[in-house]
């Protein structure tokens, strides 16, 4: 393939001369970018953009078990959703998780990042153990965190050292009074993150000039405190944003560790999972799961337009 | 800060002759400090590690015993082949399908997202902007939310349980497309200008020059999509409807849910479906590094 494309563009080059080109280089142009990105444009026709349009259509459709409907039914989709107790706590649910984890991982991730950064010898060393659960799958992390650390039972890790302490059993994941299943989701998804972000976080404390901390030091500048809140943290404030926001979509799009470790339950469900109920579970309701998928779709995009006119994306196309 | 600036003459000196000393003094402390926060960090991130290997290699008596055993008395390796023999769960067809999975998509991903990434950077077209946004615009709606459309339209095609349903909808990666289109938007223009001198048109010059000389950035891109791939659980989930299509992760999923509970087994399972990826992690850890630095950064 790669030969005959080539000889085409190149072989009548040579010969015409300069006169033709400019007319010729139009239209090589032309079918060299649909070759180019061919591919990709019928692909994310196919695959993004005619779902979306087609979930659209059927969230106006009263849609269970087939998704050629042919009952209009108007918004009755959406009122359903959004007065549908179990969609709009599964919201509530998204909104109490991302208020948890979302700073908790930032001040983490940071905090890894600032010691990994300092340490002289066996940096390479410290900065694998904490990036290595990176490479763990959230199903894989939450297998271990529901049958072996935090198991109700008491040959469970965090029971047997609070039995060491002479306190007894914690049913973590079964009962949600007292809601102690969001220490095992937060713990979970923070060991699974935080170094991934503390990379980003290393990459950027890298990029910080050091004349700034030699300025600062004949100003008078104590190190420690000082030079962190008046130094490092304004340097770093282009990628907290960035962590923050990433950390905030992600939110949004857990699924896995819910899915996994609070089973058959009514409570501790975000968004994704209550639409996989709904839309997969047993009333197959492609119409109402539908109208969930694209009322999220709305509150994400507002996010990102938000997170765009934070970070200054505007900025960026300008430049383009 | 600012208030301090005046007496610069006098503390200069007073700084620099204390200077030395004090870093030392201070830095010896604040260093064994910093060592021991580490450390106890360290410490727990491993903990769940230590649990796998522990767990894989024990019996469920000594799994569940009452009192709490660090390692197992005789290391289990039976564990292995009991897995691979138990049938309640297709764990090695799983592994397979994973693999499979796992190659095809990053191979798919790589080569689909990096011409398109190309054609967007590099190919003067007059509507290439507008397409543009229409790729950026796909940004904004994460695949994960989606899933039911997506669902929707690849059941209709009869992709059920089968690897088309569970490789090709996600090859089309916005994102992926994104990153590349900035990456070659850096990339040296006398390269591909020296590469038309000789003749080659786009084609091949993004072959013979542009991709020889990206081979760090595809692996980067590479070792990431891979481990996405192999890690992805709610897609395959949503397609793999028969026991025959289940990814590893799928599989794994199911073990939480069976009636039957065998300790060993499932965390053999789970040593072996991370294993791969500690392997990708410490031989390709360059790439990984700069990998995650180009693609959260642009986030």
């Amino acid at each position: 393939m790669s030969t005959t494309t080539t000889r085409d563009a190149t072989r009548p080059a040579p010969a015409k001369v300069s006169k033709t080109k400019p007319r010729r280089g139009v239209r090589g142009t032309t079918f060299n970018f649909w070759l180019f990105t061919g591919p990709f444009l019928i692909g994310l026709l196919i695959f993004v953009y005619i779902p979306i349009l087609w979930s659209a259509w059927l969230s106006f459709y009263e849609a269970r078990y087939t998704v050629t409907p042919d009952k209009f039914v108007g918004f009755d989709n959406y009122e359903y959703m959004l007065t549908n107790g179990d969609f709009v706590g599964s919201l509530g649910t998204f909104t109490v998780f991302a208020a948890i984890v979302v700073p908790i991982t930032w001040a983490l991730s940071l905090g890894l990042a600032l010691m990994v950064h300092r340490l002289r010898f066996m940096k390479a060393f410290f900065r694998s153990v904490f990036f290595l659960p990176t490479a763990v799958s959230f199903v894989a992390a939450s297998l271990i965190w529901k049958m072996s650390i935090f198991s109700g039972v008491r040959f469970g890790l965090m029971n047997t050292v609070l039995g060491w302490f002479g306190i007894e059993n914690v049913a973590w994941l079964a009962d949600p009074n007292p809601p102690w299943y969001w220490l095992v989701i937060v713990t979970l998804r923070l060991w699974l993150q935080a170094g991934f972000y503390m990379i980003l976080f290393l990459a950027a404390l890298q990029n910080i000039p050091p004349s700034l901390y030699e300025a600062a030091a004949i100003d008078g500048a104590k190190p420690g405190w000082q030079t962190f809140w008046y130094i490092t943290l304004p340097q770093l404030r282009a990628t907290s944003t960035a962590v923050i926001l990433l950390l905030l979509v992600a939110a949004y799009q857990a699924f896995d560790e819910f899915f996994n470790l609070i089973t058959k339950t009514t409570w501790g469900r975000p968004p994704l999972v209550e639409l996989y109920y709904t839309a997969l579970g047993e009333s197959q309701d492609y119409g109402a799961g539908s109208a969930g998928a694209m009322i999220l779709t709305a509150l994400i995009c507002t996010v990102t337009l938000l997170q765009g006119r934070i970070m200054g994306f505007g900025r960026g196309d300008e430049n383009k | 800060m600012t208030t301090t600036t005046p007496p610069i003459k006098e503390t200069a000196p007073r700084v620099s002759k204390s200077k030395p000393q004090r870093i030392r003094r201070g830095s010896v402390i604040s260093s064994t400090g910093l060592y021991i926060a580490t450390g106890v960090a360290a410490f727990l991130f491993l903990v769940p590690f230590y649990l796998i290997v522990r767990n894989a290699l024990s019996t469920d008596a000594e799994i569940t015993g009452e009192e709490w055993k660090f390692f197992p008395t005789d290391i289990q390796w039976g564990n292995i082949s009991e897995l691979f023999s138990d049938n309640t769960v297709p764990f090695a067809t799983s592994l397979w399908n994973s693999t499979i999975v796992g190659v095809a998509h990053t191979v798919g991903v790589l080569l689909i997202c990096s011409l398109a990434g190309y054609g967007l950077a590099r190919i003067p077209y007059k509507h290439a902007n507008k397409i543009f946004y229409l790729v950026l615009v796909t940004l904004m709606v994460p695949a994960a939310v989606t899933f039911v459309p997506s669902f929707v339209l690849v059941s209709s095609l009869g992709w059920v349980s089968s690897f088309r349903g569970l490789i090709i909808p996600g090859l089309f990666s916005g994102f992926t497309c994104f990153l590349f289109r900035q990456y070659f938007l850096g990339f040296p223009k006398e390269l591909e200008e020296a590469a038309r001198v000789d003749g080659l048109g786009y084609w091949g010059a993004y072959w013979r020059v542009v991709v020889p000389n990206s081979l760090n950035f595809f692996a980067a891109i590479a070792t990431i999509t891979f481990i996405q791939g192999w890690n992805a659980f709610l897609w395959p989930l949503v397609i793999g409807q028969d026991q025959e299509a289940w990814t590893v992760q799928v599989a794994l999923s199911s073990y939480m849910t069976n009636q039957t509970v065998n300790f060993h087994l499932i965390f053999m399972a789970t040593a072996i479906s991370i294993l791969p990826l500690v392997l990708v992690f410490l031989f390709l850890q360059r790439w990984l590094v700069q990998g995650v630095a180009q693609t959260g950064i642009k986030g």
